[in-house]
């Protein structure tokens, strides 16, 4: 019988952005509510070994980045040298919802469990969507 | 007489997202980004070096950093390292910790009361290597 891999999901986490906060508290929830997604800290493709780099390879991923640069699909890209199945940025869900703009970056304030609450919901989609693909 | 002027140091987290500590090494970065010495330190983003993102490469070859790791990975200080960035000190959570056994933190999401005081000690690490550099 054939395992079936778990999803990827990749959270960029960015320091410098309020973005990166809801990234990382949004896939943080995610992963707790499910067993069937895994994670890997996105630095490790750098500073990991080839298990860490071939970690795209091995799970079909879903990326959550904060802003435009895309640094956690780019990294799929470039150590594992595969595409994510999906890729999500805060900062386009954000722009759609002008109120739910994130102001801190050090911590999530209670106006913008809006913005990761429909984060989670884009990303519990995007997991529904890769897993059908992926039978 | 003229004060002399510090440069602007860099703070990198690994903020892993796998465990607490994790979160500390975020936590204690923006302890002292933004209340303690918000006029001499800024962050950036650890994974614009990872994508060796030009800009983040140059800025870190060009200003002090001092990396803030969670595990014996060392995401933070690896990736400073490979890019020849300007790495002035390294902080371990894992020390802040062997230092304060009483202190037990608590998850990735909510490092709680023992959480924020392993931050606050290792901001105040991070302060002191600023301090004795300058």
């Amino acid at each position: 019988m054939k395992i079936k891999p778990k999803i990827g999901l990749i959270s960029c986490s960015g320091e410098g952005l309020p973005e990166g906060m809801i990234s990382r508290v949004a896939t943080r929830r995610i992963l707790e509510e499910r067993d069937d997604v895994v994670t890997i800290c996105l630095p490790l493709f750098l500073a990991g070994g080839q298990e860490e780099r071939d970690f795209a390879k091995d799970n079909p991923c879903i990326t959550v980045d904060g802003c435009g640069k895309m640094c956690a699909a780019k990294g799929v890209q470039m150590y594992g040298k595969v595409h994510p199945k999906s890729s999500i940025v805060i900062s386009d869900i954000a722009e759609k919802h002008e109120h739910l703009k994130p102001k801190s970056k050090s911590r999530i304030e209670s106006q913008d469990e809006k913005l990761v609450e429909e984060t989670m919901k884009r990303i519990t989609e995007e997991i529904g969507r890769v897993e059908e693909e992926e039978e | 007489m003229s004060e002399k002027k510090r440069s602007k140091y860099i703070i990198i987290p690994c903020s892993g997202i796998g465990k607490a500590l994790g979160t500390i090494t975020r936590r204690a970065t923006y302890i002292v980004t933004e209340e303690l010495l918000p006029n001499d330190t800024d962050s950036i983003c650890l994974p614009l070096l990872t994508i060796e993102d030009e800009e983040t490469v140059q800025k870190i070859r060009q200003t002090p950093c001092i990396t803030v790791d969670g595990c014996v990975a060392q995401c933070a200080k690896k990736n400073v390292e490979h890019h020849q960035g300007k790495l002035k000190g390294e902080i371990k959570i894992l020390d802040v910790i062997k230092e304060n056994p009483k202190l037990k933190p608590g998850n990735v999401l909510d490092i709680g009361p023992d959480g924020e005081k392993l931050a606050r000690k290792t901001a105040e690490k991070i302060v002191k290597i600023i301090g004795d550099k300058s």
